[in-house]
Order: structure tokens, then C-alpha cells, then sequence
């Protein structure tokens, strides 16, 4: 392998060009994580492709030497699944940064993997659309990234996730070849399939992305409650309604504390919980609904409850919600950022056990969720120079998802599972059912090149019988995996 | 060991001999199993591997007729004693069903604590996991999707008889590959889908369906235009074209002083002669008739000159679209969703030609035509689906999930 590195590198740079190819180890190390810091590897090379046939003789480049390759957007990924492998390549999009087409009629545009998703919204804006998957991370996130990881965002309450929004992916196959997956082909819905695959399937080169109309008027309530569980009240009260907001957020005290001390976004002091509602589309239809949602929060037990008036005084209701993760490091020295998901109605039992597990540990947990559909963000907090404190965090950041598990919810609503979480897919899914998701790998890329080592624990050896283990691990004695 | 009718008969109480009569497109089944629970769903399955049968699943016959006939069907699996509802979590908006639940009993339940799937069920009688298994929808999917964009979770039973589960019961999830999104539309040729998840919405308060008759092509395109980068955000937006005519349906829903406002709107955008009703046109959400049905993939741009290609006025090589209504004997009824449906009454080589120019036109708007159904002798293997961009890749999924080929052999594309 080590002497097939330099020779795969001569290879690449002939292709792409030298100033494409990188393998200078000061450089390298830019590219040693992606969001998720505590995981890192210097991978081998980075290239960086201009062009779809570009990143096809990469990957066929790779195939024919046996180097595994890792695709990498913005690198603001949270579970690790552009995390590098020492001894492959690393497949960088931000060269492939062009909007290629805006077809209004037909509600869509078309766009390279590198795009950031709000420079897509900023395209289409003046024709009166935007795109809408929005994580938090939208400003420097990329399109492609958003593929892999199927990403939602506040608003996916309303307008769904990244996959409802994709109409057809042109990728590179593990084979090297140009296919392009589209929702409206006959066959399979392999594009389905690829959309949050994590870059395992895999590279997308050229998206179709579906443009979602400005709604007419938009309406956001701040309402503060003494307790999360009256808060959570008010959200249950919104969903029996019948009402989907475009969002429903909540924070709890200690995230309160933490955003206020980080931007004074100025939240009615003494809230153990403050709700953001956020209704969206035809004037008249938001007005009814809202004036309901306001009664519903009153009614819940708000103590005080705040109206934007205009986009200025709705970005100060979100400043202290956006803000909340960085904020974090203002009451904590080092946090883990979970991503975990229950039934909505399971809140208040989770929260209370959270509670108990935060009391029994001594470690501290602030909680922010998408409160609508019952994605938690709990961020467990720790000091670094504390022995055995990052441990003791992880400890409680895992049990956390096995509450999570045991109310019948995800061990991911949006991070991924990345390198991150690969270890506790067998605690939500049964052997059986992670070996059929891998034969979807499997069909894609039976060599196990494409990112290996992210979201399964165990990789599937793909010329077998179904069900059926026998021979060595295909990595065995050759990397370590996790 | 005995016969396959008796290993059968050992897991599953509800087996037997098939009737000719209950033949996919002519393929007599050798027997029909219809097992009564999710366990006894796989064990059936897994003696179906066992003896080598070709499986072919059924719900509520609705859709056995599309697509192309199986190349073998040893055992015709009926899904329709798998009907209950595990859970409706209706404060989380997410329900779980078995696969042979019929749309109609589930939204009957889920009506009563005032939700729905959305999803249209343009042929009664189907079944939940036929639903999937054809990735079917009506006009609803303008907004909400098809049940691609719906279902959270699938249970399903392997070829080898194993029952493996992907996604859960929360809407927000990214664990693990999405299989609900890849048995959708599959056509019962990766695996038994016998159980699922969807996401709900609740019922809205109030709808108004706004039509109006459309004189000529280019209205019907500026119509649709000025629709859909309206504010008024249609859950549905159809057109109907018969001999008689073409007709431009819009479906608004919300809190009634919201739908009225709204309904005006619309109204006044598509101009005199709209009128605003509480109920659906008749041809709403039904498929057009025909004994040759195509589907097309295509989007509102290419409306117009698809419509055109049915018109017999229209010249093969014409470059500009004819400006009249078609008026030979198609049946269109299309979704500004991208999808549309042509009913054919007409011969091999007139159903050939119309392909043809469908194609031909589709395709620089990025959209296809594929045929659902169609009488024998109409109907041939090569022409049902067009160009089929990943068959490689689909092949090869096929092979790792069914290795043997067993499951509707040959009912789908590139033979799979």
C-alpha cells in the first residue's frame, strides 16, 4: 500500500493537474476532520476535482490501485462521514461550485456538489424561490454534503428533508462510470436510496434540486414557560390542532443561559423554557392558524409571549436558537453535541429521565430540539482537563440514545451516523436488518472502496449467500476500522 | 419430503392449489398462500426458497396487470390476511399498518381522531403494501409526494424468508439506509413488504376545488404558469384532457376563511369561467380511460408540447405544438407534480407511435414514458419502459437481494 500511494498520487496529478492534487502533509492536515473534531486522520492525498469526469478518473483511478476514498463537501458534517482514511484519498467538492441551470417553469435547478446550500436559495430569491432544506450550518454547508446526509433543518417539520427535495443525482459509481438516479426513471428509486447513504454509494457530480415557492408571510412567537413540560404541553396542543408549523423549537434553561451569555439574544429572564413557533405560507391561512397557536401557548401556562413584528425581530428570536451549540462553550469548556429522536409524546419522559441521568452522573446536560418532530440536540457538557470528564460525557451521550432507542426512536435525525455512531446501529437494528441494508452497498460497491467504515459496524462481504458469513474480513489485518 | 403444497401448508393455515383464473397477464399461479400474520409471511417465504418458487405478492389486485407477466409464478403470496393496524400514534402523526390493510379501512381509521395519509388512492381496493410496491398517487402528490416521500419504516421479508426492517417510527431519521424509499415502486422484485410506516397530516378543515375549461394549449400552459408561482400554495393542480376538451382543476385546503380567500385568488387568476366547488370534478384523481395506459414522467414544461404529440393535427415533424386540443382518442389526466397518465384505446402500431413521439418529446425535458398497461399483442417487453438510464446499478441490486430470481421474475425493467 505505501508504495502504491506516491505511484496513485503521480497518477492523479497527471489527470487532474499538480496544483489538483495534494500530498504535502502540512496541507493534509487541513483536511484530518470534518465538524466532528474528536475524530481524525491526515488522509493520504486530497484532490481536488473541477469537474465530474475529473472526479470519475479519481475514482477509477482508486479502483484499479485498491484505494479507499472518502468525498468530502464543506466538512461541516457532525458524525464524522467525511472523516479521511489515513491511507486513501480524500475527494474534496469545493472546485465543483457552479449553479448550473435555473429552470423557473419547472421549479428547479440544477447545481454542482461543492454549491453552498444558501448560495442555491440566493440564485433563485429574486424568481421568488429558495431552497428549502435548511440545517443550521447552511451558510457554508454544501449541497452535495446535504445529499449524502439526507441534512434537514429547522423547517423540515413543514417541508421535509434533503431527499424530498432532490429530483435526480448525477453520480460517479464505484466503478468510476457517469449515472444520473432520477426520481421520475423507470425502475428502481436508487436515487431514494443514495440520497442519506453518507457517501457510501457513491459521488454525486450534478443535482437537480427541487425550488420551493417563498411563502406569502411568515409569523414567529417567542413563548416562555416556567418548565419544559409546559412547554411541551403547548406542542402537543399545536399538533392535536391540526396545525404544521414550519417549525416548533425549545430550549431549556441551561441553553437558555448559554445563548444569552454568547449574543444577549435577550429571552424573558427566569424561563426554564422558551418554545419558538414558526407558521409560514398564505396570508390568511397563517393568520387564523396563529391566532390559534398563540392561544394554545397561553393556554399551556406561557408567562410571557413575544411576536416578531418584522424579519428584524424574527432573526432576534432565532439569534439565541441558532446560536445555541457555539454558546455552549461559554458555560462549558467542551461539549458533545448529541442527535437523538423519540416520538414527539415521549418528551416529558424523556426529558425527566435525562434529568435523572444528569443528576445521578454529575454531568451536565443542556438541551435544545426541534420540538415538532421530536429531534433532541442534548449537548453534554465537560471540562477537557478533567481526567476521566470526557469519558463520563460519552458515557452519558450514549445512554442518552439507548433512551432514546427504548422509546422507539433514532439514534440520528439529521447528523448522520458517520464513524461516530456506526457502534450503536446494532443497539436499533438487528444484524439481519443492518446485512440488508449493506447488500444496497453491496450492489453499489462490492470492492467496500466508497467511505469505507462509516455507518455499519460491520462491513458485508458482498459475494456471499445471503446470510450467510463465511471467510476472512475483507480489512482484516489491514486498517482498523473504527 | 413431500410436496411444496404440503411444506407450505406446515407454516402457513391458509394455502392452496391456484385458480387459473387468478393468472398474472395468463401466469397461472401453482399455488396461492395467504398467511395471517408477519411470522408466518417470512416462514412462507423461506419455504419458497427452499423449494426454488418463483413468488409473485398480491394485495389488493389492483395493479397485477401492470407491467409485463411474470416469467414464472409458482406461488402467488396474498397479503390480504395481513390487515391490521399495529399503531396509530396519532399525537406523533405516524401510524403502522400491515402491508394487506385496503387505503380505504386505514383512512377510515385514521379519519376518526381527524388525520390522513396523503396519499390518493386512484384504484379502490389497494392495499397499503401494493401502494408502495407501485409507488402509487394521485393528485395529492404535488404537494405531499408519493408514498416514497410518506413512508418512515418498512418491514419486509427477504427471499431467503429473513424479515429485516429499516427506518422506525419517527419521522426525523437518518440511521441507516433508507429501504422504504428503495421497495417503493420495486413491483414485489427485491422482497415482501409486510409492514409500514407512514407519516400523517392531519385533515384539513376545508377545501375548495377551483376549474375551469381550457380553450387551447397555451392557455393551459400559462395557467399552469401562473399557478404554480402563485402564493396560494395548491395542494393539487390537474389537468384533464378529453376529446370533449381539456379542463385545469386546482385543489386548495386549509382553515375555510383561509381556503375561500385563496379559492378567489385563483379564481380570478385563471379568469372567467372558473368556478369554485366544495366537491371534486368527476375525473378527479382517477386514472383516464383506455385499454392502454401510459405513464409519463413530465414536468410542466413540457406539457404543452406532450399534449400536442396526441393531437392529430399535429405533423410528426412539426415544430411549433398545435394550438387545439388533442382529439384523438387519448385520455390525459396530468399532475403538475410531473406526472401524467394517457388512456389509449388503439392498436399495436398507433400505441407504438404514440410512445414514440412521447419519448421523442419528453425527453429534453427530462421526462419518459413508460406503459402500465396494455392488451396483449400491445403490449411487448421491449417498448413498456424506455430508456432505463441505471439498469446496470438496478441489476445488480436485484442480484444481491434476490439472488435466485425469484420474486415477480421478469415483471420489471431490463427483465429484473
Amino acid at each position: 500500500m505505501d508504495q502504491m500511494l506516491p505511484a496513485l498520487a503521480e497518477r492523479l496529478a497527471g489527470a487532474l493537474g499538480d496544483e489538483a492534487v495534494i500530498t504535502d502533509p502540512v496541507r493534509l492536515r487541513t483536511y484530518e476532520c470534518d465538524g466532528l473534531t474528536n475524530h481524525r486522520a491526515v488522509p493520504a492525498i486530497v484532490v481536488l476535482p473541477e469537474s465530474a469526469e475529473q472526479v470519475a478518473a479519481v475514482v477509477r483511478a482508486c479502483a484499479a490501485a485498491g484505494v479507499p476514498y472518502v468525498a468530502r463537501g464543506s466538512g461541516t458534517g457532525l458524525s464524522g462521514g467525511a472523516l479521511p482514511r489515513t491511507d486513501g484519498v480524500l475527494i474534496v467538492t469545493s472546485r465543483m461550485r457552479r449553479v448550473l441551470e435555473i429552470d423557473i417553469p419547472n421549479q428547479r435547478a440544477v447545481v454542482e456538489p461543492g454549491v453552498i446550500n444558501l448560495d442555491v436559495t440566493r440564485a433563485v430569491r429574486p424568481y421568488g424561490y429558495y431552497f428549502a432544506p435548511d440545517p443550521s450550518s447552511q451558510q457554508i454547508c454544501s449541497v452535495g454534503g446535504n445529499v449524502a446526509e439526507n441534512s434537514g433543518g429547522a423547517h423540515c417539520l413543514k417541508y421535509g428533508f434533503t431527499a424530498h427535495h432532490v429530483l435526480a443525482c448525477e453520480i460517479v459509481t464505484p466503478d468510476g462510470d457517469l449515472v444520473t438516479l432520477a426520481a421520475g426513471d423507470p425502475g428502481y428509486d436508487l436515487l431514494g436510496a443514495f440520497v442519506g447513504s453518507e457517501g457510501t454509494l457513491g459521488i454525486t457530480t450534478k443535482i437537480t434540486v427541487r425550488l420551493t415557492r417563498v411563502p406569502e408571510t411568515v409569523q414567529t412567537l417567542l413563548a416562555a414557560y416556567d418548565s419544559i413540560e409546559a412547554g411541551g404541553r403547548a406542542v402537543s396542543a399545536i399538533i392535536a390542532a391540526g396545525v404544521v408549523p414550519a417549525a416548533i423549537e425549545m430550549m431549556d434553561a441551561l441553553s437558555i443561559e448559554a445563548a444569552e451569555a454568547s449574543v444577549a439574544c435577550g429571552y424573558p429572564p427566569g424561563a426554564g423554557a422558551v418554545l419558538i413557533v414558526e407558521l409560514d405560507g398564505p396570508e390568511t391561512e397563517v393568520a387564523a392558524q396563529f391566532t390559534e397557536v398563540e392561544r394554545l401557548c397561553r393556554e399551556a401556562g406561557a408567562f410571557e409571549i413575544r411576536i416578531a413584528a418584522d424579519d428584524d425581530a424574527r432573526g432576534l428570536i432565532w439569534k439565541g436558537r441558532k446560536s445555541a451549540f457555539a454558546a455552549v462553550g461559554r458555560i462549558s469548556p467542551a461539549y458533545i453535541v448529541q442527535d437523538g429522536v423519540i416520538p414527539r409524546t415521549a418528551l416529558p419522559q424523556v426529558l425527566a429521565s435525562i434529568d435523572a441521568l444528569s443528576a445521578e452522573s454529575g454531568v451536565r446536560v443542556a438541551n435544545v430540539f426541534h420540538a415538532g418532530d421530536g429531534n433532541l440536540h442534548p449537548l453534554v457538557l465537560f471540562d477537557d482537563a478533567e481526567p476521566g470528564a470526557a469519558e463520563r460525557a460519552e458515557e452519558v451521550s450514549g445512554k442518552i440514545l439507548d433512551l432514546c432507542i427504548e422509546h422507539g426512536g433514532s439514534i440520528t435525525g439529521e447528523h448522520g451516523v458517520g464513524v461516530d455512531k456506526a457502534r450503536y446501529m446494532p443497539r436499533m437494528f438487528s444484524d439481519t436488518d443492518l446485512d440488508t441494508m449493506q447488500m444496497v452497498r453491496c450492489g453499489f460497491d462490492p470492492a467496500g472502496l466508497c467511505n469505507p467504515g462509516k455507518v455499519f459496524p460491520t462491513p458485508r462481504l458482498c459475494g456471499e449467500v445471503p446470510g450467510v458469513r463465511k471467510g476472512p474480513h475483507p480489512y482484516e489485518g489491514k486498517a482498523d476500522i473504527f | 419430503m413431500g410436496g411444496p403444497l404440503d411444506a407450505l401448508a406446515k407454516v402457513c393455515g391458509d394455502v392452496r392449489p391456484g385458480e387459473p383464473e387468478e393468472g398474472i397477464l395468463g401466469v397461472a399461479p401453482r399455488f396461492v398462500a395467504a398467511p395471517a400474520t408477519v411470522p408466518e409471511a417470512a416462514e412462507v417465504m423461506r419455504v419458497a426458497a427452499e423449494r426454488d418458487l418463483a413468488v409473485v405478492p398480491r394485495g389488493g389486485e389492483t395493479r397485477l396487470d401492470w407491467g409485463l407477466p411474470p416469467e414464472r409464478c409458482d406461488l402467488l403470496l396474498d397479503t390480504s390476511r395481513l390487515d391490521r393496524v399495529i399503531e396509530h400514534a396519532a399525537g406523533d402523526l405516524v401510524v403502522k399498518a400491515e402491508a394487506g390493510l385496503t387505503m380505504e379501512r386505514l383512512a377510515e381509521l385514521l379519519a376518526e381522531r381527524g388525520q390522513r395519509l396523503s396519499l390518493d388512492t386512484p384504484l379502490p381496493g389497494s392495499t397499503v403494501g401494493g401502494t408502495i410496491a407501485t409507488g402509487a398517487a394521485g393528485p395529492l402528490r404535488l404537494l405531499y409526494g408519493s408514498p416514497r416521500d410518506l413512508v418512515i419504516g418498512v418491514t419486509i421479508v427477504r427471499a431467503d424468508g429473513l424479515l429485516a426492517r429499516s427506518g422506525g417510527k419517527v419521522v426525523k431519521n437518518v440511521a441507516g439506509y433508507d429501504l422504504g424509499r428503495l421497495f417503493a415502486s420495486s413491483y414485489g422484485t427485491l422482497g415482501l413488504i409486510v409492514e409500514a410506516a407512514f407519516r400523517l397530516h392531519p385533515v384539513p378543515s376545508a377545501r375548495a376545488y377551483i376549474t375551469i375549461p381550457v380553450p387551447d394549449l397555451a392557455m393551459a400552459h400559462e395557467a399552469v404558469q401562473a399557478v404554480l408561482h402563485s402564493p396560494v400554495a395548491p395542494s393539487a393542480l390537474e389537468c384533464d384532457v378529453t376529446p370533449e376538451g381539456m379542463t385545469l382543476g386546482v385543489l386548495l385546503e386549509g382553515v375555510p376563511e383561509g381556503v375561500a380567500s385563496r379559492a378567489t385568488y385563483v379564481a380570478d387568476l385563471l379568469g372567467s369561467g372558473a368556478r369554485i366547488d366544495q366537491e371534486p370534478p368527476s375525473w378527479w384523481g382517477a386514472y383516464p380511460d383506455g385499454t392502454t395506459l401510459i405513464e409519463l414522467t413530465a414536468p410542466p414544461s413540457a406539457l404543452r408540447p406532450f399534449l400536442a404529440d396526441l393531437s392529430p393535427d399535429t405533423p410528426a415533424a412539426a415544430k411549433e405544438p398545435a394550438d387545439t386540443a388533442p382529439a384523438r382518442s387519448a385520455q390525459v389526466r396530468w399532475s403538475a407534480s410531473g406526472k401524467g397518465y394517457v388512456g389509449l384505446t388503439a392498436d399495436a402500431n398507433e400505441v407504438a407511435e404514440v410512445l414514440a413521439r412521447l419519448r421523442a418529446t419528453l425527453l429534453p425535458h427530462r421526462g419518459g414514458a413508460v406503459v402500465r398497461y396494455a392488451p396483449e399483442g400491445v403490449r411487448t417487453a421491449d417498448d413498456v419502459w424506455g430508456p432505463v438510464p441505471a439498469l446496470t446499478l438496478m441489476r445488480r441490486v436485484k442480484d444481491q437481494f434476490d439472488p435466485g430470481h425469484r420474486l415477480s421474475p421478469g415483471r420489471f425493467v431490463g427483465g429484473i
